[in-house]
């Protein structure tokens, strides 16, 4: 049984079920670096997923549903910044209200667009890129997540964006009598996140499901949350941690068939990510500011 | 080349009730450090503020290198050669020296922060002004008077002509003072022209070519450091003269309070201690050394790991906050607003806040609100508090009322033990001075006051006698007869242990 679970493919299983939470962790790290905490990470996975079907659904193409998902994200995230950095609103009340939000939106125009409750038609996925003289397959998307681990840590930790993003979260106040524009600092962090967001949904429905379902996303949006403090609010480190919960959530699909009722099961990744929360993220230290809106 | 580098001409700006610069002229010359004193309140800071561009003025007219200029915010003040150190650092803390140094001004090698020249060009600049910082080191790591010259590192980097200074002595220990008073006298030298903010008179006679006097919003005075000394620089400010405080020889009586190995790793190490009645032992130190946690733990806020706390022979040390208080200690916490106040309860629920459970404060579980009242107007009356009723919110009274709020409930109830921590942090000459006669005439009366203070010159006025604390321990108990401020601060520093 034991030689069963473990095996090559159940790292390539976990890295697969990593891909939407580490796209959407660091898309929380670039919003909370620069001090915008951002749950509403969850609903704009949700809208990802919706416009990548959307999208794919009436051209054919999925990287035109891929940029429709990054699209919808990129507006969620707008509302998102909107409400609480110009208008100074509590940051999770905000979130809470575009994830709620979200799934109204997305059951309502699914229905709408598809005619049928619950989920859309199944879709064309991507085509996987073969790897040169081998018959090694990957997802195009997950290529370009680890071009994005990449350069989020360079652009983060290398930068001049990178310098004045952190200041905004560690203090802003700092930043603005330096000249740092810190609103527009901060509206980059959390449009980034939607972007991002966007892309890690559309993972969900184009590659995993090759369907829209209404709810979906089943709280990725917070495990991500969970792996970007895991992951102490650096790119490298969300990766990791999300690898981590991906690898949870693989054990969990392995596992079912093995007579433990799925209902048990099913609960194994949130599990770990409590217990990695009680475990770890005491000792994690957040960005200073981040939360806090900036007023002058 | 004009005679003043920067001069303000009728400068006025109201606040909501306040008028915080009324026609202020100030003319600042090239090369000179120039120094603005005045009372809080008296509007020194709102004037930096608007030559600094942080606040845009109601009418009046800023003169730079004699030519007009509009100061709409600090980028503008920057990029004409104005820099400021904020009375509260503007640094980032888990960030580097170097980075805190270039944010908003950053050296890019092929899209990344080009480390290494900017670091060379830093090296290059500390030597040529002989100033000195570890630029590789996390700002969270370092001493404030080392983040003092790295906030005038910042300013030179940035190509400052005038560095503005707001209280820069507040934090500093007298060693980091005079140190950072040869650095200004070096970047004078070398053509800066400093404007230093400041209500310590003995600084400012100490550092200034000429002076400006404010209060209440006017300049009342502009003299030539040469010619100012403190009695008139004292009634300038103030308008009246300042009386020292008359303090009785020190007798030492019974032993009150004493503390026996207290322990609480890693903030405190085996802290012996003794308070005897009527005295003021002094606690000085730098912040974040212990002291904080050795107060809160004679208050019952905190528990020792290890060790005892005897009260007039009793072992206190595991009571609770309100059993200390009904034993009779007193406390005045260092933060008035977050710990001292409820600042949305009105005047006469902060004065019963610890009694309020008793009779006749509450009678059956229900406030008695007559009582209470009355109690708190005469402690209103008795302790000059302004404010229009005892039935405003303690939010809305200034400072050195807050204060006097808090004094108020604590002497009420007639302690034998105060702990004073930070009494006078924050309040205008007048307010100390109440708050001084106050602790004065208490021990007179016989009670013990423990005071902690990060104002050396008070420590050094009221105590009979000083325990420094540094890192942790009680490294020497001194009589401030015996020693002057620079040994003082050999001790705070861990530099002198007894």
């Amino acid at each position: 049984m034991i030689s069963g679970i473990l095996s090559l493919e159940l790292l390539i299983s976990a890295l697969r079920m990593s891909v939407p939470l580490t796209f959407a962790s660091l898309g929380g790290v670039f919003s909370e670096r620069g001090g915008v905490v951002n749950i509403a990470l969850e609903g704009i996975m949700l809208v990802g997923a919706f416009g990548a079907v959307v999208g794919t659904y009436f051209t054919n193409n999925p990287w035109i549903g891929l940029l429709t998902a990054m699209s919808f994200g990129f507006l969620i995230a707008l509302i998102h910044a909107v409400v609480s950095i110009t208008f100074r609103i509590n940051q999770i009340i905000s979130g809470t209200a575009l994830n709620i939000m979200a799934t109204g939106l997305t059951t309502f125009l699914s229905r709408l667009i598809f005619k049928a409750a619950g989920s859309s038609p199944h879709i064309e996925g991507m085509v996987q890129w073969r790897f040169p003289g081998t018959n090694w397959q990957i997802s195009p998307l997950i290529v370009i997540m680890f071009a994005v681990i990449i350069i989020s840590q360079i652009v983060i930790f290398k930068t001049r964006y990178g310098l004045r993003l952190r200041a905004c979260g560690e203090n802003p106040y700092a930043a603005d009598s330096l000249g740092v524009d810190v609103i527009k600092m901060r509206y980059s962090g959390v449009l980034i996140s939607g972007v991002l967001g966007g892309l890690g949904g559309a993972f969900l429905s184009l590659e995993h499901a090759r369907v829209f379902v209404e709810g979906m996303t089943t709280g990725r949006g917070f495990i991500a949350l969970a792996g970007m403090i895991f992951g102490r609010w650096t790119p490298l480190g969300s990766f990791s941690a999300c690898f981590l919960f991906g690898l949870a959530e693989a054990f969990r699909m392995r596992l079912e068939g093995f007579g433990i009722p799925t209902q048990f099961i099913q609960m194994i990744p949130y599990i770990v990510t409590m217990c990695v929360l009680v475990g770890v993220v005491g000792r994690a230290v957040a960005p200073a500011y981040d939360g806090i809106p900036f007023e002058k | 080349m004009a005679e003043y580098i920067l001069e303000t001409r009728g400068i006025t700006k109201h606040f909501p009730g306040v008028l915080a610069n009324d026609n202020v002229e100030i003319k600042i010359r090239q090369g000179e450090i120039h120094s603005i004193i005045g009372e809080n309140g008296a509007g020194k800071t709102t004037l930096m503020n608007i030559i600094y561009g942080l606040i845009r003025p109601d009418r009046g007219e800023i003169f730079y290198k004699g030519k007009k200029v509009e100061i709409s915010n600090p980028s503008v003040a920057i990029s004409l050669g104005i820099g400021m150190v904020h009375q509260h650092f503007m640094l980032v803390p888990p960030f580097t020296v170097w980075e805190n140094i270039i944010l908003g001004k950053e050296v890019i090698k092929r899209g990344v922060l080009d480390k290494d020249s900017i670091c060379l060009e830093l090296k290059k600049l500390m030597d040529s002004y002989g100033l000195s910082v570890p630029l590789e080191e996390k700002v969270e790591d370092l001493s404030v008077g080392i983040l003092q010259k790295v906030e005038l590192i910042k300013l030179l980097y940035r190509g400052a002509e005038i560095l503005i200074l707001d209280e820069p002595t507040a934090l500093l220990i007298p060693q980091e003072i005079e140190e950072l008073f040869e650095i200004l006298e070096n970047l004078k030298r070398q053509g800066k022209t400093i404007i230093f903010i400041s209500h310590k008179l003995k600084e400012v006679l100490r550092i200034s070519d000429r002076i400006t006097v404010m209060r209440r919003g006017k300049v009342v005075g502009e003299l030539e450091g040469k010619e100012a000394d403190e009695e008139t620089l004292a009634r300038l400010m103030i308008g009246k003269t300042l009386e020292s405080p008359q303090i009785e020889a020190y007798e030492r009586g019974d032993e009150v309070l004493r503390l026996e190995g207290i322990s609480l790793p890693p903030r405190l190490k085996n802290i012996n201690l003794t308070l005897y009645k009527k005295e003021i032992l002094g606690l000085a130190g730098i912040e974040g050394n212990g002291q904080k946690e050795l107060l809160e733990i004679i208050t019952g806020l905190l528990k020792p790991e290890k060790g005892k706390i005897f009260y007039k022979g009793r072992e206190v040390q595991h009571l609770d906050p309100r059993s200390l208080r009904e034993i009779g200690i007193g406390f005045i916490p260092e933060d008035r607003q977050t710990t001292g106040l409820i600042l949305d309860f009105t005047v006469a629920e902060n004065i019963i806040l610890g009694r309020h459970y008793k009779e006749p404060y509450s009678v059956g579980g229900k406030l008695n609100l007559p009582v209470i009242k009355e109690t708190a107007s005469n402690i209103v009356k008795a302790y000059d508090i302004r404010t229009s009723s005892v039935d405003k919110n303690v939010r809305f009274l200034s400072g050195g009322n807050q204060q006097k709020v808090i004094l108020g409930r604590e002497f009420y109830s007639e302690p034998e033990v105060l702990i004073a921590s930070q009494p006078t942090r924050g309040l205008d000459i007048g307010a100390t001075e109440m708050v001084h006669n106050l602790l004065l005439s208490a021990r007179k009366k016989g009670m013990s006051v423990l005071l902690y203070s990060s104002d050396l010159d008070e420590i050094m006025t009221l105590s009979d006698r000083i325990a420094v604390i540094y890192n942790g321990e009680i490294v020497g108990i001194i009589s401030p007869k015996e020693v002057d401020e620079a040994t003082l601060g050999l001790y705070m520093t861990g530099a002198r242990k007894d």
